[in-house]
């Protein structure tokens, strides 16, 4: 019997982050959970608690706060004793158009979706790197691979976190800490709330959180979940700019 | 993603449908992902769990559904006394899964693990242990029930708006968490027994030999027997099962992937029977739980087996066997029926809703694919024996009935409208008492 997993969930009640943490308390992690909103917070930490979590802090802070996150970090590895998993999952799906005509709020999508999720990666891996040892998640997104009418607010926020975590990834090798980009599809979650997808294309929430999970354990380093969104995604990236400029997607 | 595949299929109606897929309604929702979320305000609402509910009771013509989904956090649970409280959007098969290992059961499981505890309450729904523990809502022990006037309530028991909430079909505002006592069991297993039956008669004298030996009974009749087959149907009762098994894996559901011609089905489903029915006429087995319990859910999303058009289900409850027999030739008499009609003895253990459905007596479902202006004067008719023989109709089935019928079976209607939330509606009540 290995010892319980220690992971930090930043982020810990977008929809995609709970489902993670559900499969790690259904094995008896210990928890650290980190989100903006002290009630929904620790809703989520009593589900956790009684699926088999151990849950050793839950922490209100807002990400975005950047002077806080190195404070929120040590506090989580303190509560933990170290870390075996640190998920980076906060996030927004900003208004496109909105975004389009007030800067200032494409900005504000930006410094959640990019600017806060990269610096605490960095802040997260500078202590992993100490101790030799854990994974590292990031939420990104098939949106980040190709720039879309529809959301390339968003969809610019992503990839240059994957670009991000692509670099932070390569620098780590031979620390004994593995970065994971994980690329989730439309999944059905209070994000997705409201935008007209065709059922078939959204993934449960549940099964994509058992998909991240193994890739998290097995360290795999770039995750598209559902697995089909890597080939569709190849293609559109594929398709020559004039051609992608013309198509109604 | 892709805008192209986002138009829906022509054949597709937009938003949530109820199980019987009639009435067939474009439905506005909105999806709530925590219990504080804030609520439509200016416009009725109905909250809205699995979709289980076979009629109109949960649709709402005037707004939009609230659904209740996504509030699906367990909030405790304590493994020494087996009380569970939950988000009211948790599914049963959810408790099953989280509580079997640890000794415990949801107290009453329906056909489906499919029902939120929410709608669990919303309907007082039963089981085939209810001539032993009831329905659903006596095992409630708190819920907390938001209004549009802002409040929120802890309900208990004797409490007047908690009576109003269990079988109140959601109209009494959002009940957002329900405690409930979960029930002991050795196992995740059941020492299950089938037995076949040529009459009523013989049903019912199985279920008086074993209402005192076994803690879960039901009986499946022949729907398309004719004649002296008339009646006939196999009887299931079972036990926990004693013994140190590891509890059963919670099965992954296969989804019907099309809707089906109608004709295709019942042949097919007469032929199962009639091979169960010649060559098992005793049987015994160990069977998990989820199978016991769920037989339905073998198949995900079966209701697509009736097709376009849906089907309704007529479930009643009749004081004694002669309404039973009165209904059944009814339904031998006009072809109506489809294959699955299923009988079960309902105990003596008082429902707490005022508008409960389970009371002493036989309840008797009957699928009925929707073949137009036929099956509804056909279901009109079930109605009037219903209602000859003293009985009452399911509001969580129904999609027809009269405001008539369903006076006569639920006398504390009145009482009950004066707990409604007046911004709360759905289309069953605006249908039966508009």
């Amino acid at each position: 019997m290995s010892e319980a997993q220690r992971v930090l969930v930043l982020g810990a009640t977008s929809g995609i982050a709970q489902a993670v943490a559900r499969v790690y308390a259904a094995s008896g992690a210990r928890l650290a959970l980190v989100a903006r909103s002290r009630e929904h917070l620790s809703a989520v930490a009593a589900d956790l608690a009684v699926r088999g979590a151990e849950v050793v802090l839950q922490r209100a802070a807002d990400l975005c706060e950047i002077d806080r996150q190195r404070a929120v970090i040590a506090e989580a590895e303190r509560a933990l004793g170290g870390f075996d998993v640190v998920l980076v999952a906060h996030g927004v799906l900003p208004d496109q158009r909105a975004c389009q005509e007030d800067p200032r709020r494409a900005i504000a999508s930006w410094d959640v979706n990019f600017a806060s999720a990269a610096t605490l990666m960095e802040a997260a891996a500078e202590r992993m790197v100490v101790a030799e040892d854990g994974v590292l998640g990031v939420l990104s997104s098939v949106a980040g691979d190709r720039g879309r009418a529809d959301n390339y607010v968003y969809g610019a926020a992503k990839a240059a976190l994957t670009t991000y975590a692509s670099g932070l990834g390569q620098r780590l090798r031979g620390t004994g800490v593995t970065v994971v980009i994980i690329k989730p599809g439309p999944v059905d979650t209070p994000m997705m709330a409201g935008r007209k997808l065709p059922a078939r294309l959204v993934a449960d929430v549940d099964v994509v959180g058992r998909r991240i999970h193994r890739a998290l354990e097995r360290g795999e380093r770039m995750l598209y979940v559902p697995g089909k969104w890597r080939w569709i995604m190849a293609v559109i990236r594929a398709l020559p700019i004039r051609i992608f400029e013309r198509m109604r997607f | 993603m892709v805008r192209q595949a986002a138009v829906e299929r022509s054949d597709e109606v937009a938003g949530p449908e109820s199980w019987g897929r009639y009435p067939r309604v474009a439905q506005e929702a909105l999806p709530l992902a925590w219990v504080d979320d804030p609520l439509p305000s200016g416009v009725p609402v109905l909250p809205y769990g699995m979709g289980r509910s076979y009629g109109d009771s949960c649709l709402n013509a005037d707004g939009p559904v609230l659904l209740t989904r996504r509030l699906r956090r367990f909030i405790s649970f304590d493994a020494d006394t087996g009380v569970l409280r939950a988000e009211a959007g948790t599914s049963l098969g959810e408790v099953t899964e989280l509580v079997l290992g640890r000794g415990w059961m949801p107290p009453v499981l329906p056909g489906t693990q499919f029902v939120t505890l929410g709608g669990a309450v919303a309907n007082d729904i039963h089981g085939k242990n209810h001539h032993r523990s009831g329905a659903f809502g006596r095992h409630v022990r708190a819920l907390g029930l938001r209004r549009s006037d802002g409040s929120l309530a802890t309900l208990h028991p004797g409490d007047p708006l908690f009576a109003a909430t269990v079988a109140g079909l959601g109209l009494t505002g959002l009940i957002i968490w329900v405690e409930i006592q979960l029930e002991r069991v050795p196992s995740g297993w059941v020492e299950s027994q089938g037995i076949r039956f040529a009459s009523l008669e013989e049903v019912e004298a199985l279920d008086d030999a074993s209402r005192d030996t076994h803690a879960h009974t039901v009986a499946w009749l022949d729907g398309l027997a004719r004649g002296r087959a008339l009646g006939r149907g196999v009887y299931f009762r079972g036990n926990p099962a004693e013994g140190a098994a590891p509890p059963p894996r919670r099965p992954s559901a296969r989804n019907f992937p099309f809707e089906a011609p109608e004709f295709l089905l019942s042949p097919f489903l007469l032929r199962t029977f009639n091979a169960l029915y010649d060559h098992l006429p005793r049987w015994k087995s160990r069977t998990s739980v989820w199978k016991f319990f769920h037989p339905l859910d073998a198949l995900g999303r079966w209701n697509r087996l009736y097709g376009r058009r849906g089907f309704f289900q007529h479930q009643s409850v009749l004081p004694d066997m002669e309404g039973v027999r009165a209904l059944l030739a009814l339904t031998s008499t006009r072809g109506q029926a489809a294959f699955l009609t299923v009988l079960k003895r309902f105990g003596s253990l008082r429902s707490p809703g005022m508008l409960s459905f389970p009371r002493p007596g036989w309840t008797l479902a009957i699928d009925v694919p929707n073949r137009g202006e036929e099956t509804l004067a056909y279901l009109d008719e079930m109605d009037a024996v219903v209602r000859t023989y003293g009985g009452a109709m399911y509001p969580a089935k129904d999609a027809r009935m009269s405001a008539d019928t369903f006076r006569l079976g639920y006398p504390r209607v009145d009482e009950f409208a004066t707990f409604i939330d007046p911004a709360f509606r759905s289309r069953f009540w605006s249908r039966v008492m508009g």
